[in-house]
């Protein structure tokens, strides 16, 4: 065999694809368990204040109704905030459902309505009845500006940016809003609790860290030992499923106290009562020289947050990051209000920090009078200015050729208003997208079973990322398996420990941990073909063989071959477990994935409507394991930028302090008809630093930039700048 | 059939006694008023394939056919469609020859989640029937009531390009 | 959703027999459930019309078209008399919803959709059309949807059809019948502005059932547009809406109609508006003459101040399109 065959590389079809065509991939409500109860749950209209008293007897007296549990009558939980902490909790002290009588935010989760069937829980819910006491609230970030604090943390900063821009020839200064947007995975939160005879709880939850929330079920209940959580199929997450959301401990009291199983999925009006993508006021100022090259650089930002916990995300430091500039300022503070804490959606910071970022360059392009992809390359760096350090690899450079190409963006006239067609005028615009490229310690089995097959495994998810499908690849590839030999399994928390699926780090920590767990097997096959008699392997090393087409082979002598089979068939099943960690090399790079986006839109102008009619995605993202479904990801994350750039926005009524436009039909994601040509393309990257397979994350680069460049060419079709978020008719008439 | 089911909550008012020809199946079942077909199909018959997004009509997860056209399930009450003809997507392959529309979902890569991949996999087939697109952006439009979050709008439009000629003659053989 | 008492008469006397101010008809479904799933209607009863004979499209002696109530939106939508006819309407029912939702939906049911104003949906709010004496929310709310004519202190919901607009421009009749008999009420006069009781749409009793729509001889086949401005491309409530129908003679207008959708707890039309196009040449000065007529008085709120000028924009668009000849 040829190293071509390899499964490496290639556009495999997602090996779960045909139990999800089927409808047989079963997700977290879909769990079947004789004696099941439902729970509906109650949640608060009031934004701050108290319960004064709850009255379920209309609720309790439907028939079918086993329990109103509210904060009088739940089973005992912790009491302080350190088993409530997450691993992606925010600093602070984490939201407890059904703790006490406080109302901290509109939507909160009240009371858990539980019946024998769904429907008799959804309508004994209507039938409960709270009393409030209101306190004043804000829900406003633009109100409470003078009383921000500082986000925890330090952000970088370096140079003296106040003098370099006052001496700048030239100086762009404007604000940039983004406002709060729901993640809206189409599959609705839901927690399936199946009691088990002896008091265990094995739950099937909708996450992306089984781990994560199996200890936060055993703290917070004080359940060590007993918990087990499943998450084979999960229907979207984004982010949504990197913190245990309200239905999972609601659905454990329940069972907790009727010693019953119970399954709490909730509304998608409920979907808009945790946590989302903070709204934030930006502001930037650049100084530049008249030919465009950075002086002075100053961007900060105000994000809001909860009263109980301060949400942080990484909004300005890719200012800091992307170009050359000696002199730059970043500033980032937090506004609490009585809200819930929000909750990393899809390039958390960089989606809406390097739309400022990126808005701010084109506008310093038109100040200079060049071309905004010239800015672009006269303000390149291979150095990470905040960490001082090289990139480990970074073929932007490439991206930015390559896209332009493919863009035809070498014929793009500067002038805004400049094209045009029949009632439509055209515009390009571009942008940089830019991710980190990181690594978790995770683990990994693998076993060689009897029957030949490799079965693989590890407690990450896949949310729709194609962990099943990438997994198998880099598996197969290390044993020289076809990739129909191995299975992948996931989403069980009682497998190796994962880190969260999440920051697009998954094949790069799993990934490693299967290759190191494979390659560790490899081993043992070695170990065990020495041990038949009259071994051609005798003596050998791991170098000495190769792994091909389910045979070890000699390289000194090809002729020299066992099957995987046969040596199993001798030494019985065979297995190895691995943890990866970043690797000390790791610690003098900088690290990060890019992107060069090119979009046209048309604008009617009349009515201000846009269609984005073209996108190019240029993406640097290390080796690329199935540019199939890594691909699927980018032109994902495109239509985000588009939902971004022209639809997504969450209403508040500031004087309910409530969210208005709770559900699908108003809170607007793109359609099928927005969606027009979308190129995505990879780069060749080589990268022997980021990890072992040098493959970096795709689920998070592919928005990054999208919604600067639409708003870019909505500019040079209209020569209108619309800086905050999103671009609605309105705004351009 | 598994048609007993718990008291749902209605007080005096009766389940009804509902026929359906589900999947090709003959189903009679005892069904409360209030029960969608959409509860009834997941909760009952233990057809999860049909997916509960919104549960108002505004995403289109739960995508079925009754009597070939396309509705969604959440918004239909199970007691009214009584004598009626109900495909899920349970029931498009055929044994395991997956359905041309199933096979283009998977070779195009046209989903990522999952969640939404039935609805519109029977919306495309329920649009492939009504037989009103006449390109792509036909296409794109008439798809527009199924949301995939993931955003896998692109590798959809291919699918159902590529399935729809098989597509309409496996509806005919169907009739045949 | 609460529990209720089913029923499923087979005869239209029998269905209105069943009706009270206790019970709800059901078609299509697609709106009442959705509202009986957020506790906004709990009807005691539904009658089931679906049995009813009423599902039929034909010929009426004046020339025109009687749609029958339960006809779905796809099947008139795509009905060959109505394309060919009546391209306002089929284009209008088809900027609404998704084609799922359209197989479902009824004529009839089209007619009585509710607002899709948030407060009415949000049981957590104030709202004096789902709960008369309970308060606007929206009036000094989040109404970026909301009314910017015919609104009252009480309602400043907006009717959420495409479908209507095109009916009102095209003044349809609706065929009712009531346990005293049928009556036919003029499409203007259907649907009512909110006034001080917005928990009232229309003027149907509760026991009276739609059992037609009958559309008059002219379509306006040749000269007429609808225009849905929106936040995307599809499968979005309108924020202006507009049906546009001329009858020309050479460029000169000898009749004309014009509703808008969007901005009124009904379709909006206004006599004067379309009588100043009469006898102009079909340009945009006189467009713009009927745009701001139809538009006069409009009263903005905080969040829509955008929509007098963007319905201005999108009357002189779809008059121009109507003019320069329906788009097949």
């Amino acid at each position: 065999m040829t190293p071509s065959t390899s499964p490496m590389g290639q556009p495999l079809d997602r090996v779960d694809g045909p139990l999800k065509v089927t409808g047989q991939a079963r997700y977290a409500a879909e769990f079947e368990i004789p004696g099941l109860l439902y729970g509906s749950v109650v949640n608060g209209t009031i934004a701050r204040g108290r319960v004064i008293a709850i009255d379920s007897t209309a609720a309790e007296a439907v028939p079918g109704v086993r329990l109103v549990l509210t904060h009088e009558n739940r089973p005992p939980i912790a009491s302080y905030d350190e088993p409530y902490e997450d691993e992606d909790a925010a600093e602070g002290s984490p939201f407890r459902p059904l703790y006490n009588d406080r109302v901290l935010y509109s939507g909160q989760p009240l009371a858990l309505v539980v019946a024998e069937s769904l429907e008799a829980a959804r309508h004994a819910a209507s039938l409960v009845r709270i009393e409030y006491e209101a306190e004043p609230h804000q829900t406003d970030l633009a109100l409470v500006r003078d009383h921000a604090h500082p986000a925890p943390g330090e952000v970088p900063s370096r140079g003296h940016f106040e003098d370099a821009y006052r001496g700048a020839a030239l100086q762009v200064e404007h604000q940039y809003g983004t406002p709060i947007e729901h993640h809206n995975p189409m599959e609705p939160h839901a927690s399936t609790v199946h009691y088990q005879p002896g008091g265990e709880l094995l739950i099937h939850d909708k996450t992306q860290g089984v781990q994560n929330c199996m200890q936060y079920v055993e703290k917070v209940f004080g359940l060590q030992g007993k918990v087990r959580v499943c998450a084979p199929f999960v229907g979207g997450a984004f982010g949504s499923g990197l913190r245990p959301q309200y239905q999972l401990p609601l659905a454990v009291m329940a069972a907790l106290r009727l010693k019953r199983s119970v399954r709490v999925e909730l509304k998608r009006q409920q979907m808009f009562t945790f946590g989302y993508r903070p709204r934030t006021l930006q502001r930037l100022a650049i100084g530049a020289s008249p030919n465009g090259q950075l002086e002075a650089l100053f961007h900060g930002s105000l994000g809001q947050t909860s009263r109980f916990e301060d949400f942080t995300e990484h909004e300005v430091e890719w200012s800091g990051a992307l170009y050359a500039c000696d002199n730059v300022k970043l500033e980032y503070e937090l506004g609490s209000l009585d809200v819930y804490t929000p909750l990393d959606m899809r390039a958390p910071g960089a989606a809406v920090g390097v739309y400022a970022l990126e808005m701010a360059m084109d506008e310093v392009a038109y100040a200079a009078a060049i071309d905004p992809l010239q800015l672009r390359l006269r303000n390149y760096t291979d150095i990470n200015g905040n960490q001082g350090k090289p990139y480990s690899s970074k073929e932007l450079r490439a991206c930015y050729e390559q896209g332009a190409e493919r863009f035809g963006w070498s014929r793009r006239p500067l002038e805004p208003r400049s094209l045009r067609e029949g009632r439509e005028l055209i515009g390009w615009g571009m942008a940089t997208g830019v991710w980190e490229a990181m690594q978790m310690p995770a683990s990994a089995k693998a076993c060689l079973e009897s029957d030949g097959r490799l079965v693989v495994s590890s407690a990450t998810a896949d949310i729709g990322t194609g962990t099943y499908t990438a997994m198998t690849q880099i598996a197969a590839d290390a044993l020289g398996l076809p990739v129909d030999k191995v299975e992948f399994r996931l989403g069980d928390s009682a497998l190796p420990k994962a880190p969260l699926e999440g920051g697009s780090a998954t094949v790069s920590s799993v990934g490693s941990a299967v290759s190191r767990a494979c390659a560790s097997l490899r081993q043992h096959i070695l170990d065990a073909a020495q041990q038949t008699p009259a071994s051609p392997f005798t003596g050998a090393s791991l170098d000495d063989v190769s792994f091909e087409n389910g045979e070890l082979i000699s390289r000194r002598d090809p002729q020299a071959r066992v099957s995987l089979a046969q040596v199993i068939q001798t030494s019985g099943t065979l297995e190895a477990e691995a943890r990866a960690e970043p690797g000390e090399e790791r610690k003098k790079w900088a690290t990060g994935t890019h992107s060069a986006v090119f979009a046209e839109v048309r604008v009617d102008e009349a009515l201000g409507t846009v269609r984005v009619t073209r996108v190019v995605s240029a993406v640097a993202a290390g080796r690329v394991v199935n540019p199939k479904t890594a691909a699927n990801q980018i032109t994902g994350g495109v239509v985000w930028g588009i939902g971004m750039a022209l639809q997504e926005e969450t209403w508040t009524d500031h004087r309910l302090g409530r969210f208005m436009n709770h559900n699908l039909a108003e809170y607007h994601v793109p359609v099928n008809a927005d969606v027009h040509d979308i190129e995505v393309f990879f780069v060749e990257e080589e990268d022997s630093v980021v990890n072992d397979l040098g493959s970096k994350g795709v689920g998070e680069i592919g928005i990054v930039g999208v919604a600067a460049a639409i708003a870019n060419a909505i500019y040079h079709a209209t020569g209108k700048r619309v800086r905050d978020l999103p671009i609605t008719p309105d705004k351009l008439i | 059939m598994s048609a007993r089911h718990p008291c749902t909550g209605g007080g005096g008012i009766a389940a009804r006694p509902v026929t359906l020809e589900l999947n090709g199946q003959h189903r009679s079942l005892d069904v409360e008023p209030w029960t969608t077909l959409l509860d009834l199909l997941r909760e009952r018959l233990g057809l999860t394939g049909t997916k509960k997004g919104c549960d108002h009509g505004q995403c289109g997860a739960c995508t079925v056919l009754v009597d070939g056209k396309r509705i969604n399930a959440c918004l239909a009450l199970a007691v009214m469609c009584d004598g009626k003809r109900v495909t899920t997507i349970e029931g498009l392959a055929r044994g395991d020859q997956l359905h041309p529309m199933q096979a283009a979902f998977v070779s195009h890569d046209a989903f990522q989640c999952g969640y939404c991949t039935p609805g519109q996999i029977c919306s495309a087939v329920g649009l492939v029937a009504e037989g009103r697109a006449q390109g792509r952006d036909d296409i794109r439009e008439q798809m527009s009531g199924n949301i995939c979050r993931c955003g896998a709008y692109p590798n959809i439009l291919a699918a159902i390009e590529e399935a729809a000629p098989q597509t309409r003659a496996w509806l005919e053989e169907g009739e045949r | 959703m609460n529990p209720f008492d089913y029923a499923c008469p087979s005869s239209v006397d029998e269905a209105v027999a069943l009706a009270g101010p206790d019970s709800r008809f059901i078609a299509g479904g697609t709106n009442i459930l959705d509202l009986m799933k957020e506790n906004v209607l709990r009807p005691g009863r539904l009658i089931d019309i679906t049995r009813l004979p009423l599902g039929e499209i034909a010929s009426t002696l004046e020339g025109g078209l009687r749609i029958g109530a339960l006809v779905s939106n796809s099947d008139l939508a795509w009905h060959p008399e109505v394309q060919h006819r009546y391209p306002l309407l089929a284009q209008a029912i088809l900027s609404g919803a998704s084609a799922q939702l359209r197989n479902m939906a009824t004529t009839g049911g089209n007619l009585l959709q509710r607002t899709r104003c948030w407060y009415f949906y949000d049981t957590g709010t104030p709202c004096n059309k789902r709960e008369p004496g309970s308060g606007c929310g929206a009036r000094d709310g989040v109404n970026r949807m909301h009314a910017i004519l015919g609104a009252s202190d009480a309602c400043v919901a907006v009717h959420p059809s495409d479908m209507c607009v095109a009916l009102a421009a095209l003044e349809a009749r609706v065929q009712v019948k009531g346990p005293h008999g049928e009556r036919s009420i003029l499409f203007e006069d259907f649907h009512r502005l909110p006034g001080d009781q917005p928990e009232r749409d229309n003027v149907l009793a509760d026991d009276e059932l739609i059992t037609a729509v009958e559309l008059p001889a002219e379509g306006f086949a040749n000269h007429s547009a609808y225009l849905k401005v929106r936040e995307r491309a599809s499968y979005a409530f309108a924020l202006v809406s507009v049906a546009a129908a001329l009858d020309l003679d050479g460029n000169t207008i000898r009749r004309a109609r014009l509703a808008l959708g969007g901005v009124a707890h009904k379709p909006w039309r206004r006599e004067k508006a379309e009588a100043l196009l009469v006898g102009r040449r079909a340009e945009d000065g006189a467009f713009a003459q009927a745009a701001e007529a139809l538009l006069e008085g409009s009263q903005p709120l905080t969040y829509n101040a955008f929509k007098p000028e963007l319905a201005r924009r999108a009357i002189i668009r779809a008059l121009t399109d109507a003019a320069g000849g329906t788009a097949r």
